[in-house]
């Protein structure tokens, strides 16, 4: 076992993990120092003390990925028109309105050309700061897009996940982004592409059920959380404890579902190296 | 069917149905004959009882789709299917008794038929997880869906499923990547493939069996991305009746609401009173469309086959484009 994968999913949990907090300190939820936040942002947004990895935005992640200036994004006048007219507690509509003005993007998933370290490659990360980074009909177009640009020019492929799954709120449209898009890496795979996908956390639901789960080679950032049903949803089934560590990346590396554990300050290194490899 | 079980809006009928009951059984008995009045009650509890269905809301179409009596994969495979060879395993792990598989003749076709299974009495439920999958059973059904692409046999696949079961072994084993790998491999298997969601369609646990050329719902069954209870113990913070009921709404589950959206191809119809009152006649209409379907798609090449089967998925989703999609820019400088 190459890395601790025995805390609990409350530990590895703590609340609003997911939004860091505003301040020039923050407390880790990884190992519960005192850190500076200048000095964790410029760390790629990992802990200097625990290598906790803080969860990041889109733009963020092409940034740390992408060499300089070296990112076009593609597909980006696709809108989203809630198809069912969805209303639960709040219209879709006003989420819809509500996640744009919060991001300053139109949907949850940037897509485009990119360089990493001199490789060109195209490119695809979730936004989980965009309604959790959930699979709508834009979201699913647009990664399709970017699959079938990469066929046609025959160019490796990396998509970064980060998502609690299919979005509701499109309901049986939504579900479908995980057949088209299974689809696309079909022709991508019979075309000898190389598709690397990388898990961060969390990767659930329909996202992990389809593309997420479909890469050539298959990247976990460390203690991600990683599975088709929530641990909420299963513990309910169960009416049991969890293991520990369950559902983390370690556990699934363990569990012989993905490749590889990567620390976030080694990605570029390590998608270049395996496009060296595999790539055309 | 052994088991009396009846869901509230279908109270009214129950009255009906005593009356005519306790006249056939003065009928015969003596001098008196009952015909008239009993026929003109069967008119009347007929005609109520195609109002009812044809006013179901969709958080009863989902109590239809559940019902305890009505049809599951293996009654059809028994009802439509002939010289049925059950095939078991996924040759990974384990045999899932949560999907079917096996082949069967369907008319005149030689079929490999693929379906989930609930399971009939309280043993069969449990050891089928009442129609939740684990992994293996998703690569049993691709194992067998391969064996029929080598001998050039088309495939049937029944949806009936809650969802694919949440559990520690399910995850241990990769639900996920079970899932994903049928969705993706079925959308490249070289024979002709249809689905029907006979019952239940939920969410990616019936997605897994259902990449195919040709998609129904039978009129009844219930198709969306998550159940009702599920979504609104999450977007309304708790599952009641009444949040249930909107959220069945809200969701678009219907046969009328997928196919309006494109999810589905056809609707197919069930006998008045929905299938479980009928099973035999529901076998019937579900037998004419597979065999129907599968005897033009089996015209189609398998280029145009991938191609069109490809198109099909594709297609769906909905989005505006406010420009034209940019043609491929020069690469940036590096
Ligand atoms: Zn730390």
């Amino acid at each position: 076992m190459a890395t601790t994968g025995t805390k609990s999913w409350a530990e590895l949990k703590p609340a609003g993990a997911s939004r860091i907090p505003e301040g020039l300190w923050l407390r880790c939820p990884g190992c519960a120092s005192m850190i500076y936040r200048k000095q964790m942002e410029t760390n790629q947004h990992v802990c200097p003390e625990c290598a906790h990895h803080y969860r990041i935005g889109a733009d963020e992640r092409v940034r740390q990925l992408c060499d300089d200036g070296a990112f076009e994004p593609l597909f980006d006048d696709l809108r989203c028109v809630d198809p069912l007219k969805f209303k639960d507690l709040k219209t879709y509509k006003d989420r819809l309105a509500a996640e744009q003005k919060k991001t300053g993007r139109h949907e949850g998933v940037i897509t485009g050309r990119a360089f990493i370290k001199g490789r060109q490659l195209v490119l695809g990360v979730l936004d989980l700061h965009f309604m959790m980074g959930t699979l709508s009909s834009v979201v699913g177009e647009k990664l399709t897009r970017a699959i079938e640009l990469a066929t046609a020019e025959d160019l490796p492929l990396v998509i970064v996940s980060g998502s609690g799954g299919a979005r509701m709120q499109e309901s049986g449209l939504s579900l479908m982004q995980m057949a088209k898009t299974s689809a696309a890496l079909a022709r991508f795979d019979d075309a000898k592409g190389l598709f690397i996908s990388v898990l961060t956390d969390p990767t659930t639901g329909g996202v992990s059920a389809s593309f997420a789960m479909l890469g050539d080679v298959i990247i976990a950032e460390p203690r991600a959380l990683i599975g088709f049903a929530g641990p909420r949803v299963i513990q309910q089934t169960i009416r049991q404890e969890l293991p520990p560590g369950f559902q983390t990346s370690e556990f699934l590396m363990e569990s012989g579902m993905l490749d590889r554990v990567v620390d976030r300050r080694e990605l570029r290194n390590e998608i270049a190296r395996l496009i060296d490899y595999a790539g055309k | 069917m052994a088991i009396p079980y009846t869901m509230e809006f279908e109270q009214p009928l129950v009255e009906i149905e005593s009356e005519i009951r306790a006249l056939e059984g003065r009928s015969g008995s003596g001098e008196q004959d009952y015909a008239e009045e009993i026929a003109g009650l069967r008119k009347h509890h007929d005609r109520l009882l195609q109002k009812i269905y044809n006013g179901l809301t969709p958080v009863d179409t989902v109590r239809v789709a559940r019902h305890p009596n009505r049809p599951q994969s293996s009654d059809y495979i028994r009802m439509i299917a002939k010289d049925f060879v059950e095939l078991h395993g996924d040759r990974r792990y384990g045999e899932d008794p949560a999907i079917i598989t096996g082949f069967g003749r369907i008319g005149s076709l030689k079929c490999m038929i693929v379906g989930h299974n609930k399971g009939k009495d309280t043993n069969e439920k449990i050891a089928c997880h009442f129609g939740c999958a684990h992994p293996e059973g998703y690569r049993k059904a691709l194992a067998k869906m391969k064996l029929a692409e080598k001998y050039n046999v088309p495939i049937v696949t029944l949806v009936d499923t809650p969802g694919a079961f949440p559990g520690v072994g399910a995850e241990q084993r990769g639900q996920a990547e079970a899932i994903a790998v049928n969705m993706r491999e079925m959308s490249r298997i070289r024979v002709p493939i249809v689905s029907c969601v006979i019952g239940e369609g939920g969410s990616g646990g019936a997605l897994g069996i259902a990449v195919a050329d040709r998609v129904s719902m039978l009129q009844h069954a219930w198709y969306a991305v998550i159940s009702p209870e599920g979504c609104a113990a999450i977007l309304w913070k708790q599952a009641n009746p009444q949040t249930n009921a909107e959220a069945a709404q809200a969701l678009h589950i219907t046969a009328n609401d997928n196919l309006k959206l494109g999810i589905v191809d056809d609707i197919v119809e069930e006998p008045l009173g929905g299938a479980q009152r009928d099973p035999a006649a529901a076998a019937v209409f579900l037998k004419e469309w597979i065999v129907s379907n599968l005897s033009k798609l089996r015209r189609r090449k398998p280029e145009t086959l991938l191609n069109k089967r490809y198109d099909r998925f594709r297609a769906l989703g909905a989005y505006d484009e406010v420009t034209p999609a940019p043609a491929p820019d020069p690469r940036p400088e590096s």
